[in-house]
């Protein structure tokens, strides 16, 4: 959504740098998984919050529901159940959502200019209004997080609810948490949070248990703390070393203003042909050999 | 042999319409292609109405422009095989550029550098519509796993680099090249200008 309050430092599809003078804060949501317990009352405030509704769906035989993410459910539980020891079971539940990434994917991928904003709190958001549903935002992101909506062919994801941030409000699903296992606040806090939260999880024989903070992408400004920080794989997926794939860095890096300004060259190398070579004309010498051969 | 004033046909009526089809397409392509392949050139997305509807509508006109440039493409298919000339005269390119023709190798109906980029336009927009189609929002891409898509949208980007490119020099030849934008026209060359370009093709014909 569009938002002037918070100040803009990243833009879609534009070149030209963004307003720099102002930075705010740096915030970030902490997801406790090892206190998560798969309630969604995030889910449900998330949609109350963000007036989104999704279809009634069916059961798959799974707890996750809706199965997936979509254009209305900017965040779902995902249920795993794994045995790392024999006869322990670990239910580990994982609120799935946009990583709002320091290097967004999804925002090196999109061609509309300022379809995609990253705003100095850390927040990665989308504008609707200028979203053109070309879906390069998808190709773009780590995690396949943005979905496009058959309704008006726009890409939808979590806003960490910029809009509540930006009066000082904490997010939705922050609210709504009955076990404290999301929480809220300045990047430098929640990482000091975690490291206490990790502690414990030690002290209870986690050995691995440690934060989510892919430096890959810069960091996030959603961080996770993980029972198996070295196995996020675990984590209904969680990829272990997210990073931009190198196929968008050379879709979308150096080559796009190479290609262009080479496009130009074509262009004046024509030019500058017919200005010093000249044109190819029809010479008397051919005219004459056809009248000769006639 | 006919009168020497007389011109040559050389593009019947409905190879020309053909032609232009594919060039006013082509065009309507490059520029709603280019408004999503770099910032600086967004702009041209409102000429198709605006970000949106150059998205569905770019992919529609590709199709479009794809079947008309097959039925051209397999008229010209036999008149493209390279020989042994073609490979000299490609050899000799700094004599073409600095219009020293008469060191060149003769020419048949089209030249190796018309050749060649007959053969590039086959390939590059043979790979446009498949990587295209892989790309295409809302109907097909939803059935493409993410890597694919990304594979796909960088080769699509890379060949629409390379055709435009070429189409730029397509262009500019026949600007370059006194005498041939009649022949796609009005259909017709002077003899003269057949026999300094395209010589075997003149002796051919004029048999």
């Amino acid at each position: 959504m569009s938002l002037q309050s918070l100040d803009i430092i990243a833009r879609s599809a534009t070149t030209n740098p963004a307003p720099q003078i102002r930075h705010t804060e740096e915030v970030a949501k902490l997801i406790d998984i090892s206190k998560c317990i798969g309630c969604k009352a995030c889910q449900s405030a998330c949609m109350e919050w963000n007036d989104v509704r999704d279809k009634i769906g069916t059961c798959d035989g799974v707890y996750d529901n809706p199965p997936d993410l979509s254009p209305e459910s900017w965040t779902v539980m995902r249920f795993s159940e794994v045995e790392l020891e024999p006869g322990k079971l670990e239910w580990l539940i994982r609120k799935d959502g946009c990583m709002h990434c320091a290097d967004p994917g999804c925002l090196k991928a999109c061609p509309s200019p300022g379809a995609i904003i990253q705003y100095s709190n850390g927040i990665v958001d989308f504008h609707e209004e200028h979203c053109i549903g070309c879906g390069y935002c998808i190709a773009g992101c780590p995690f396949n997080v943005p979905r496009i909506s058959k309704k008006d062919n726009r890409a939808y994801k979590c806003t960490l609810c910029s809009d509540r941030v930006a009066v000082g409000m904490e997010p939705a699903c922050i609210k709504s948490c009955p076990t404290g296992a999301l929480v809220f606040g300045s990047k430098v806090d929640m990482i000091k949070h975690a490291e206490g939260r990790i502690a414990d999880l030690n002290s209870r024989g986690y050995q691995n248990a440690g934060l989510y903070d892919p430096p890959g992408v810069g960091g996030t400004h959603v961080m996770y703390v993980l029972q198996h920080a070295d196995q996020p794989e675990l984590y209904h997926g969680l990829p272990n070393h997210p990073r931009i794939s190198p196929l968008v860095s050379w879709w979308k890096g150096i080559t796009k203003p190479l290609m262009s300004i080479g496009l130009g060259l074509v262009a004046l190398t024509g030019f500058f042909h017919y200005v010093t070579v000249g044109p190819n004309e029809v010479t008397e010498h051919s005219k004459e050999e056809v009248e000769k051969e006639d | 042999m006919a009168n020497p004033s007389e011109p040559i046909l050389r593009y019947k009526a409905s190879i020309r319409a053909n032609h232009w089809f594919v060039a006013i397409t082509f065009i309507l392509m490059a520029i709603s292609g280019l408004a999503l392949f770099y910032p600086s050139f967004f702009f041209l997305s409102y000429l198709l109405g605006g970000g949106q509807s150059d998205r569905i509508l770019h992919p529609f006109i590709g199709v479009v422009m794809y079947i008309g440039f097959l039925s051209l493409a397999l008229r010209f298919w036999r008149r493209n095989y390279i020989n042994r000339n073609d490979q000299q005269w490609m050899k000799q390119i700094g004599d073409v550029l600095q219009n020293r023709e008469e060191n060149l190798p003769p020419v048949g109906f089209f030249n190796a550098g018309q050749k060649y980029l007959y053969w590039v336009m086959i390939l590059t927009l043979t790979t446009l519509l498949v990587t295209g189609v892989m790309i295409w929002r809302p109907y097909f891409a939803p059935y493409f796993s993410i890597p694919a898509i990304r594979i796909a949208v960088l080769i699509h980007s890379f060949s629409a680099f390379v055709i435009i490119a070429g189409i730029i020099v397509h262009i500019y030849a026949a600007i370059w090249v006194k005498g041939s934008i009649p022949a796609m026209t009005r259909g017709t060359v002077t003899r003269a200008w057949a026999r300094q370009h395209h010589l075997d093709w003149y002796r051919k014909i004029g048999k």
